[in-house]
């Protein structure tokens, strides 16, 4: 589950990472009001307004503004709110913004420079061990850093026995070229970031930049967090964070009956059973010369009620031109799940979409003979290729 | 012969009260499984579905000499139940629950280290031995004892595989649903290991899908070491980036773990691939025919 800027601030607050402050607004006033209440609080005279949409990229796409008044920042807060956001990581439509980010400037003038560092942390599945990642070279695309001077993105594994050790972050700190305070502060910032990043079960973490200030404090400016999903049970206070507005609405709903979908822009919907088996059926999809307009996973109990809202969540795209169904059923029977398929075809009425069903294992000739003799715009198959063959003939 | 499982493995089921323990325990026997005891914490003493209960792993061990255990434990204690029978000296532990948060399975890779045990799965179908013993959750029938080794990272693709092997009139000597996690105890490599050393298993079909590099592992690990005939299918060819498909291993992070490129890795390694899943026991018919060894 993907977090927005201001509650992964918070989240990491909480664990006493210094956070460039700020508050949300979702209409221009209430932007002034924020900036003025922040400048109250911090002192700052500048305010930066930043979009918070799930995508990075956020600045080049026009996202994240300077205000260098509150005149300023009635303005610019206007321009962002309810702009469509097109960044490098969004579609083409972009992404409705509904909510900015005031925060305060922190690359105020002091008695030394400013210098803008990158952290990241996550599971590095090749080694099964957290991982942090860093960069002298904050506040650019990582990714190609990493592609330019691969010499310039460092690592350090952490052992899951131990945890992190606090030689590790004096090293991280020294690495990246600091000394005295902002030393200091760094190799704080480092442990409580990686307690962070494992005491809320995240799957990522990604500080771009960690500003060092020109009075040697080290500071998340910008912060990226994701959790993983199996962990949210524990943590119910981060569930509720999540903002549905940022996903496919379509998603949501499938998800809501149990249904594992996601929307493709192809011609053919698919509904499976199991998640590889998923894939692999887009794969004929795609070998028989069309195109999967979804993923679909209907679990291990395709009755005729799930079947009915995985056809009806597939008919809501107009693009799709034929339907495959792919069970195998192993527990469930197939002759259960034909039952399910004309049932559900007939309580929906409509389809005009061609529709095949393959059904393979427990009871697959008497499942084919159901979807046979139902008198449906359905047609039927047992072995895979037989499958792929009517799905090329059909569109 | 076959791998991990067989008809003398003593069995022993992690959760046998709760449903979906109780539910496959049932089919396990039914197919003929040497299932020998339970364990669910509090019920010890009882007797359940025809097997003797126990409150801990370490005591079913004691009682019944156990060697093999199977984990139908909800998601918040399953990286415990691990961990559990990894202390009490089962060899091989197959853990069929999905949903285990990665920071628990992080842990258990750490615990497991340096633990003279192996782990398959979590998020996993299970293992099979046709005809002897069927320790997980796919449907028996549709298997016949034979010589090709399946190694896969999904549930339904596999039991797909397994029909058309039998299909195609060859049979498996064991089947190893690996599991769909980021993390998993036995990876892609060590289930081709295992079959490369079993002097009857004649031909292997692996079965991968997009993230990660478990499938260029072992790939390579076939080009340098491999003796016998691979046929291999990675599922997700047409799998946008960044989304996660199902399985929450299933992502697509980087140039190198599409499904294009693991083909491609695979081929290079000497792996008969095919694109379409639809031929994967035609293909391993043919290569083994052709290389006399049906």
């Amino acid at each position: 589950m993907n977090l927005h800027e201001y509650q992964a601030k918070e989240l990491l607050a909480g664990y006493g990472i210094k956070i460039q402050r700020g508050l949300t607004a979702e209409t221009a006033d209430e932007a002034v009001e924020a900036a003025k209440k922040l400048t109250e609080e911090t002192g700052t005279g500048w305010h930066i307004i930043k979009a918070q949409v799930h995508a990075g990229g956020r600045g080049k796409g026009g996202g994240v503004k300077l205000a260098k008044s509150l005149d300023e920042v009635k303005e610019k807060a206007g321009e962002i709110i309810g702009m469509q956001l097109i960044t490098p990581q969004t579609s083409a439509e972009g992404k409705l913004v509904s909510t900015v980010l005031v925060a305060e400037d922190v690359y105020y003038p002091g008695e030394s420079e400013t210098k803008e560092f990158y952290m990241s942390v996550l599971m590095d599945r090749t080694t099964g061990k957290n991982v942090i990642i860093y960069s002298t070279e904050g506040g650019m695309d990582i990714e190609q850093v990493a592609e330019e001077t691969p010499h310039l993105v460092q690592k350090e594994h952490i052992d899951p026995g131990v945890g992190m050790l606090p030689f590790q972050s004096r090293k991280i700190a020294f690495n990246l070229g600091l000394s005295g305070q902002a030393f200091k502060e760094m190799s704080k910032f480092v442990s409580k970031l990686y307690k962070a990043f494992v005491g809320l079960d995240a799957s990522m973490v990604e500080i771009n930049p960690v500003l060092k200030t020109s009075d040697e404090k080290i500071i998340a400016v910008d912060s990226k967090l994701s959790i993983d999903d199996n962990a949210l049970f524990r943590h119910k206070d981060i569930a509720e964070m999540r903002d549905k507005r940022e996903e496919d609405p379509t998603e949501v709903e499938a998800g809501s009956y149990g249904l594992n979908f996601i929307k493709l822009d192809g011609n053919v919907g698919c509904m499976v059973n199991g998640a590889g088996l998923a894939m692999a059926t887009m794969d004929i999809i795609k070998l028989a010369g069309g195109s999967p307009a979804n993923f679909l996973d209907v679990g291990g109990t395709a009755d005729a009620k799930r079947v009915e809202q995985a056809f009806r969540i597939i008919l809501k795209d107009p693009n799709v031109k034929a339907i495959l169904i792919n069970i195998f059923g192993g527990i469930v029977r197939c002759d259960r799940v034909a039952n399910g398929v004309v049932d559900a075809y007939k309580n929906i009425g409509d389809i005009n979409v061609p529709i095949i069903v393959r059904l393979q294992g427990t009871n697959a000739d008497i499942a084919k003979k159901i979807i046979d003799d139902s008198g449906l715009e359905v047609h039927s198959a047992i072995l895979l290729k037989e499958a792929a063959e009517k799905v090329a003939s059909l569109i | 012969m076959s791998v991990l499982v067989n008809k003398d493995s003593k069995i022993l089921v992690q959760g046998v009260t709760g449903s979906e323990g109780t539910f496959h325990a049932e089919q396990m026997i039914e197919y003929g499984t040497n299932v020998v005891g339970g364990v669910t914490p509090g019920k010890g003493g009882t007797e359940h579905i025809g097997v003797p209960v126990f409150n801990t792993m370490a005591e079913a061990v004691k009682e019944t000499g156990g060697d093999v255990s199977i984990i139908f434990v909800p998601p918040p204690f399953a990286a415990d139940a691990i961990m559990e029978a990894a202390d009490a000296g089962i060899g091989v532990i197959i853990c069929i629950t999905e949903g285990i948060p990665v920071q628990d399975m992080v842990k258990v890779q750490a615990y497991l280290a340096d633990r003279d045990c192996r782990l398959v799965g979590p998020n996993c179908p299970g293992v099979m031995t046709p005809g002897e013993a069927k320790v997980g959750i796919m449907p028996g029938f549709i298997h016949n004892p034979g010589k090709v080794g399946i190694v896969s990272r999904s549930g339904t693709l596999t039991y797909e595989a397994v029909d058309q092997v039998t299909k195609a009139g060859l049979g498996q000597s064991t089947c190893i649903g690996i599991g769909g996690d980021p993390i998993v105890g036995t990876t892609t490599r060590d289930a081709v290991e295992l079959f490369m050393n079993d002097p009857d298993t004649n031909g292997i079909i692996l079965i991968g899908e997009i993230g990660g590099s478990m499938e260029a592992d072992a790939a390579y690990w076939i080009k340098e070491n491999g003796t016998k005939p691979v046929v291999g299918f990675i599922a997700g060819q047409t799998a946008p980036a960044g989304r996660t498909m199902g399985h929450a291993g299933a992502i697509v992070g980087g140039a190198e773990d599409t499904a294009a490129a693991k083909m491609e890795i695979l081929r290079e390694c000497g792996i008969h691939v095919v694109e379409s899943p639809a031929f994967i026991g035609q293909k391993m018919l043919e290569v083994l025919t052709k290389e006399g060894l049906v």
